[in-house]
């Protein structure tokens, strides 16, 4: 072996001009793996095909034109982008290859912004410097940022777009329920603005549970959340059986009752069976509460809690108590105070209790508490953070309980522990996490939830958006969230405002809910007389509306006092009431709107005046409109409606002042009373 | 020169090796899961459902059904034996392309004779999924006629009755200007019904054009995209 070595040293090297020679040849071979390197690289491989794909379709000659060789490169020094892909993602702004399905020519699906000024690694992630498919889309050592996903994708736009996108609903779902299922009470979510994400759940407190519920419940509840009610957003704790037995007797041994004697039954049920069920239904429970049907299905909102099972957890003189005024037990509460009288209070209270499953809490039996159960149920509940979602008495809410999610989603893989068989990605393992938060290690506190995998998905979106990227962002590239005001109006009206829970349906100057009616201008929009007695019969307007106001049993000195209030303050500053009369218009005028109106308008493809002819199901019915709208308010709806109540589905025509001024006279001759006569001249 | 695409996902999770199957069909129908929109790369909102008859037409439990598709798509599970009633539930998240995607299940029958079913799903773009948001708020109350508990359709109280969305015999043969013009400018602007409002003014032009993008995605039979017209060199 040795000798064979020295006799090649000796054929190669063996006097200076052979050693020479050979070295040259070595050398100059060298020499040419770079640029061999660089004629074999894959971007010139990509770029070529690119070339055999267009040179037959019929726009070539644009497409070559638009085509340039080399590599190519988005340098965005503000927003740390330098990014290659379009190297090889040659065709990605040609429109015109929309037929091209292949990668990397596919052309970029239609988005509001521009390659040029936002690169690709902002939205997809992945390694823009690269030129190499391998090292631009996979982690590798030296670079650990993988492509996202396209399912994550959204979360992109939430690095910039803090509020809801209308392209975006899987991210918009997902940060609904980081907040709405309890996420934020444990987990602290900063944003790059400064701002804290707020929960927007109410967990009840536990202070005075002992009025409200028996221990066998909570024993029941705690140990399978959803066995009780489908749609809890009480994750289950999987406790063990002593656990929860523990738990109880300290949550019983713990609760105070509410001062007074607002915990006394007082009046007798209904005899009639059905005056239950139709008070539930005329009282529009069922807008805010679900409930399972006789076929089993949940019928209502998710605004408050489940009630299939009700009669299993509340006591029938706290159920009572609650109906009678809610924030005697809950200030806070979003339930309306309905002002219902004691017969109807024992009536909804009776048929609510008879929402109960004999079976529920038919095997549980508990001892009574010892101390050490007491004191062990204590410290279980501040072990597994009780306290961060619930009010208890006697325990703090636990700061930072959980790990702060303000950049999970740029969380380093070398940090992460993935569970065997799993994909080693930072979405996989944030999806993994709440799929399963138990699996990662053992005695881990987070709770067991019961997503659905689209719901997983869109969570994951959320937190992905929750990234370094988005705090490194030029200030100025952040489009900040619409923040609700904090709106609250004054006075003894305010106090009868939040005691009957307005803001829980309807949305005042920037503040309150959706599901009904915006009334910041409703002072302009309608006339006294037809609040006042809308007030006390609230009627149906839209044919085909399920929900509906409820009706409360107000005293006349409220109605007064809310109508006052309302007429005076919700003004609308571009509504003169003066400009333009009740009554009196020309005949000519309200023939000339009625023409419009079912003629160039058509508007009876959704609203009804004449109740024989016209089917329209989606406006307003208009029948009584002259009682109850002002004639100016008419007349600016019809010109601007959007103006009025931004996303208002009702078009904007832009009327010219005389259509619009015909319309309103047809309009505002449409009276309670003398419909009949109007409509059918 | 044809070029291997390279393909950035891979089908992810764990491969699942198929169970062997311990009764044989004769017929594989649909039992829901078809026709449902998604966003790209998005998990379809309810799962694919698939039963296996017999030569009767009763369920047949325990034969096995396989589910493929193009790459990009993935099932899970990818197969199984079907459950006491006949049935194979599996969740389907689409590829990243817009589009259509068809969705194919298989199965055996007793002589080995392959049996497929094949099902077609539609995946929405960032485009297509703005559209949808509009047709939801604007126009879906009269160009449905289903009605949902909490949405009443309006289509069966309209004297000329618009068009249904996927209603793509009709739908496809109007140009996108004549589809921009009908909503811009109104049912009349085309000599049509004035039931159909003009909305040129409540909506943007990237808004309709969004819109449009979305009704060519839900087209039954697809829309073909004929591309901008270029002359031949």
């Amino acid at each position: 072996m040795k000798e064979k070595l020295s006799s090649l040293w000796r054929k190669l090297f063996g006097d200076s001009v052979r050693a020479f020679g050979v070295v040259s040849i070595l050398f100059l071979a060298s020499m040419a793996i770079a640029p061999a390197k660089n004629f074999f690289s894959e971007w010139r491989h990509y770029q070529r095909g690119y070339l055999s794909l267009i040179r037959n379709r019929s726009e070539a000659n644009t497409l070559q034109r638009h085509f340039q060789g080399g590599i190519q490169q988005i340098w965005l020094p503000d927003l740390g982008v330098v990014d290659r892909c379009t190297s090889c993602h040659v065709g990605q702004g040609e429109t015109s290859l929309t037929d091209v399905s292949t990668q990397p020519y596919r052309p970029h699906p239609v988005i509001p912004h521009k390659s040029e000024q936002f690169g690709c690694t902002v939205c997809h992630r992945g390694q823009g410097a690269a030129t190499t498919v391998e090292e631009a889309h996979n982690s590798t050592l030296a670079w650990e940022q993988p492509i996202l996903p396209a399912k994550y994708i959204e979360s992109s736009c939430g690095q910039c777009h803090s509020g809801p996108l209308p392209g975006t609903p899987q991210l918009n779902e997902g940060r609904r329920l980081l907040a709405r299922e309890g996420c934020l009470h444990c987990h602290a979510v900063k944003l790059p603005d400064g701002s804290t994400m707020h929960p927007t759940d109410d967990p009840p407190s536990l202070s005075h549970i002992g009025d409200k519920t028996t221990r066998e419940w909570i024993f029941a509840w705690l140990k399978d959340p959803q066995g009780y009610a489908t749609t809890s957003t009480m994750p289950n704790f999987k406790l063990s059986d002593d656990d929860v037995r523990d738990i109880s007797a300290f949550l019983i041994a713990n609760s105070t009752p509410v001062a007074g004697d607002a915990l006394t039954v007082i009046a007798k049920t209904s005899a009639d069976p059905t005056a239950g069920p139709s008070l539930y239904g005329e009282s529009f429970c069922a807008s805010c509460h679900a409930a399972q049907n006789a076929a089993g299905n949940l019928v209502g909102g998710d605004v408050g809690p489940e009630l299939t099972r009700i009669g299993n957890k509340a006591k029938p003189e706290w159920l009572q108590a609650w109906l009678r005024d809610p924030r005697v037990y809950d200030s806070k509460t979003a339930m309306p105070h309905y002002r219902f009288t004691d017969a109807q209070v024992a009536t909804l209270a009776g048929f609510l209790q008879s929402k109960s499953d004999s079976d529920y809490l038919a095997n549980v039996h508990l001892e009574a508490a010892t101390p050490e159960q007491i004191a062990h149920g204590k410290r279980l509940v501040s072990d597994y953070g009780c306290a961060s979602c619930h009010e208890i008495a006697g325990i703090k809410k636990p700061e930072n309980f959980a790990p702060e999610l303000s950049r999970i989603g740029s969380k380093p893989i070398t940090q992460l522990i993935f569970l065997p068989g799993m994909q080693h990605s930072l979405p996989d393992y944030i999806a993994g996490k709440i799929k399963q938060p138990r699996a990662f290690a053992p005695g881990l506190k987070m709770p067991q939830y019961t997503f659905t995998p689209a719901q997983i998905d869109a969570l994951t979106t959320a937190l992905l958006s929750l990234n370094e990227r988005s705090y490194r962002l030029p200030t100025s590239w952040a489009a900040p969230a619409a923040h609700e005001s904090d709106y609250k109006p004054a006075g003894k009206a305010g106090k009868l405002m939040a005691d009957l829970a307005c803001f829980s349906c309807h949305r005042i100057n920037g503040h309150g809910g959706d599901m009904a009616p915006d009334l910041t201008w409703e002072g302009s929009s309608v006339q006294r007389d037809w609040l006042v007695q809308f007030f006390k019969n609230p009627g149906t307007l839209r044919p085909a509306l399920i929900r509906r106001m409820p009706r409360f049993n107000f005293t006349d000195a409220e109605v007064n006092e809310l109508t006052d209030y309302i007429m005076t303050v919700y003004q609308s500053p571009t509504i003169d009431h003066d400009s333009m009369p009740l009554s009196g218009y020309p005949q000519g005028q309200i023939e000339l709107g009625r023409q419009l109106f079912y003629g160039k308008y058509a508007c009876q493809g959704c609203h009804i005046v004449d109740t024989n002819t016209d089917k329209g199901y989606i406006g307003p019915t208009l029948t009584h409109v002259g009682s109850r709208l002002t004639a100016a308010w008419i007349y600016q709806w019809l010109k601007n409606s959007q103006a009025l109540r931004p996303g208002t589905i009702e078009p904007n025509r832009t009327m010219s002042d005389e259509d619009a001024r015909a319309l309103t006279a047809f309009l505002i001759s449409q009276k309670s009373g003398a419909k009949q006569q109007v409509a059918k001249k | 020169m044809m070029l291997a695409t390279s393909c950035q996902h891979s089908t992810i999770g764990a491969t699942v090796v198929p169970q062997k199957p311990t009764a044989f069909g004769a017929a594989l129908i649909e039992s829901s899961g078809g026709k449902q929109l998604a966003q790209t790369g998005s998990l379809l909102p309810q799962p694919v459902v698939v039963q296996v008859n017999n030569d009767q037409g009763t369920a047949v439990p325990g034969a096995l059904v396989q589910f493929s598709a193009t790459p990009g798509v993935t099932f899970d599970p990818p197969n199984g034996l079907t459950d006491s009633s006949g049935q194979l539930t599996t969740n389907v998240t689409l590829g990243g392309m817009t589009g259509r995607y068809v969705i194919t299940a298989s199965a055996f029958d007793k002589s080995h004779k392959k049996l497929e079913l094949k099902l077609e799903e539609i995946a929405l773009g960032y485009q297509q999924t703005l559209g949808r948001r509009l047709n939801d708020q604007f126009c879906e109350r009269c160009h449905n006629p289903e009605s949902a508990a909490e949405r009443v359709s309006n289509y069966d109280n309209l004297e000329v009755k618009p068009h249904p969305f996927t209603e793509g015999d009709t739908l496809n043969k109007m140009s996108d200007a004549d589809l921009t013009a009908i909503v811009t400018h109104g049912g009349p602007a085309l000599n049509k019904s004035a039931l159909m409002p003009a909305w040129g003014n409540t909506l943007s032009r990237s808004e309709v054009q969004a819109l449009i993008a979305y009704i060519r995605a839900v087209a039954d039979p697809p829309y073909r995209n004929t591309g901008p017209a270029f002359a031949k060199n």
